[in-house]
């Protein structure tokens, strides 16, 4: 396997887009990764196209209606809300294993206002009925675990969607770009305890893209490249309470634990982390789960607001999902995208000054995990 | 000139396969898998063991009816239709499996909620079915 490098990204503003098709979001935000890199449709040999809820409708051919019909090798990714991170590794993974010298990953997903996600479906509901399958239900319990564990309060995952919400009126792609105070957040309508309202991650529409190239590529025609120090990808192992409550932080263990072995870095190398904060509950869960600190010690990183742009180990500068906006199949670029930006000194406000080394992490509950270092 | 055919009486029916339902006064249990080789449990019967990989050889157990409150949500936003708030509760068995289910006869609070707490099950006809069957579901609520 040889060294891949990301050569261009894009990203459009996430918000909701009623008079576009999910297709003109996809190839909106591929056209910036081009016009980013240098290049034209006719130079891209492959496509990985990350797509969760038209999973069975080809939208990376459609992209492609809107870019170019070049008739390259596509391949349609769906892995519940790691989706967009997956197509970005396949296409990683076409350029590593030395079959093509120039991939695009797209991630597009147009959810409107589609309401919560989980339970329902065409078989008989059990909502209500045997407890609650939907996101938030099953990330409150996974913070109230650690509660349990760790006498965890509320408030410390309230502190979070504070700090996220905060960090996004710096990002003018962000879906929202306003700041919540710890009253308004503690305040605000329970949705399943202990997330409220704003501590659980809006639906909403968007794209994202990174075009990947071979070393040689990089240096003829990238600028600013930005070295990809490993790709992992890990499903979940068997645990005890698997059949009833999703295990999020298993499977982010290992695959923490491969990516700081690939990347021959350990956490305190990383000058920023993207998490997938869906919930309040998950960014605190993931601290410990990445290694930023030991086991129970994820309340004491965020009373010292160690996370929080300006600290020594910021997470989710971006706004994260809670603020930034989670359109399942963008959502994995978009962390690539953002982690890319701030190691080419290209974040503007938000910029972490000097970042050299970054993390990209995303969940999709069934389970998928990956994780993605960058390096400048 | 034939009599008319009674109408068949409703049938119980449980909402999910492992819950199964007692006739002639045997109690409604929640069924199991036992990995015979590795003693797993599931709730449903695998090709192979999600755990050890080994092939056949599954077990069918009643689960014990009883077991404590290991963390919980109170969910006050779900689906269209659904009467919130309502407990969504992880209660692990005495066998060592776990079941996700809706603890009832418990103030939905925080505070109200103590993990590990004891709690058993009961069931509970929750609807009928379009064929006119009352569908059973269980539920777990706080025992002494």
């Amino acid at each position: 396997m040889r060294d891949v490098f990301i050569i261009g990204t894009g990203m459009i503003k996430f918000g909701r887009f009623k008079d576009k098709n999910v297709e003109h979001l996809g190839a909106e935000a591929a056209l910036l990764a081009l016009k980013d890199a240098g290049i034209g449709i006719k130079d891209i040999q492959m496509l990985a196209s990350g797509n969760l809820l038209q999973a069975g409708a080809m939208v990376g051919q459609r992209i492609m209606q809107h870019l170019g019909q070049t008739g390259i090798p596509i391949i349609n990714v769906a892995n519940a809300c790691a989706t967009g991170s997956t197509a970005f590794r396949e296409a990683y993974m076409a350029v590593a294993a030395g079959a093509y010298d120039v991939a695009l990953a797209v991630g597009s997903e147009q959810m409107g206002k589609m309401g919560m996600l989980g339970g329902g479906g065409p078989r008989e509901s059990t909502e209500g009925i045997l407890g609650s399958e939907m996101m938030p239900a099953v990330f409150g319990q996974a913070g109230v675990e650690h509660m349990r564990k760790y006498g965890t309060k509320a408030e410390h995952f309230a502190k979070i969607s504070v700090k996220n919400h905060k960090h996004s009126t710096k990002n003018p792609l962000a879906q929202y770009q306003v700041e919540v105070s710890l009253e308004q957040v503690m305040s605000a309508r329970m949705i399943a305890w202990p997330n409220t309202l704003q501590m659980c991650c809006p639906t909403g529409d968007g794209a994202a893209a990174a075009i990947l190239a071979s070393p040689e590529k990089a240096r003829q025609i990238g600028r600013k490249p930005i070295r990809v120090a490993c790709s992992v990808l890990t499903s979940d192992p068997w645990t005890d309470r698997d059949l009833t409550m999703p295990d999020v932080s298993t499977l982010t263990r290992t695959a923490a634990k491969e990516a700081y072995e690939k990347a021959g870095i350990g956490p305190k190398d990383l000058d920023l982390i993207e998490l997938h904060d869906c919930f309040a509950t998950a960014e605190l869960l993931h601290y410990e789960n990445l290694g930023l600190c030991a086991d129970g010690e994820a309340a004491r990183l965020v009373d010292e607001g160690r996370t929080a742009h300006g600290g020594d180990i910021p997470v989710n500068v971006s706004g994260g999902l809670l603020s930034k906006g989670h359109p399942l199949g963008a959502t994995g670029i978009a962390n690539i995208f953002e982690v890319a930006t701030h190691l080419r000194g290209e974040a503007g406000a938000r910029q972490v000054e000097g970042a050299k080394t970054g993390l990209a992490h995303v969940i999709g509950l069934g389970s998928a995990c990956t994780i993605h270092v960058l390096q400048a | 000139m034939a009599a008319a055919e009674p109408a068949p009486a409703p049938t119980r029916r449980p909402i999910v396969p492992f819950l199964r339902l007692g006739t002639g006064g045997e109690p409604d249990r929640l069924m199991g898998y036992r990995c015979g080789s590795c003693g797993a449990l599931f709730l449903s019967n695998r090709v192979a063991c999600a755990k050890c990989s080994a092939e056949g050889g599954f077990e069918e157990v009643a689960l014990s009816p009883r077991g404590k409150l290991y963390v919980y949500s109170i969910v006050h936003q779900s689906a269209p239709g659904v009467p919130v708030p309502f407990v969504s509760a992880i209660v692990d068995l005495q066998d060592g499996i776990s079941v996700r289910c809706t603890l009832i006869d418990v103030e939905p609070d925080p505070a109200k909620l103590k993990f590990d707490m004891p709690v058993e099950m009961v069931t509970k006809t929750v609807r009928q079915d379009k064929e006119g069957n009352d569908v059973v579901a269980f539920f777990f609520r706080p025992a002494a």
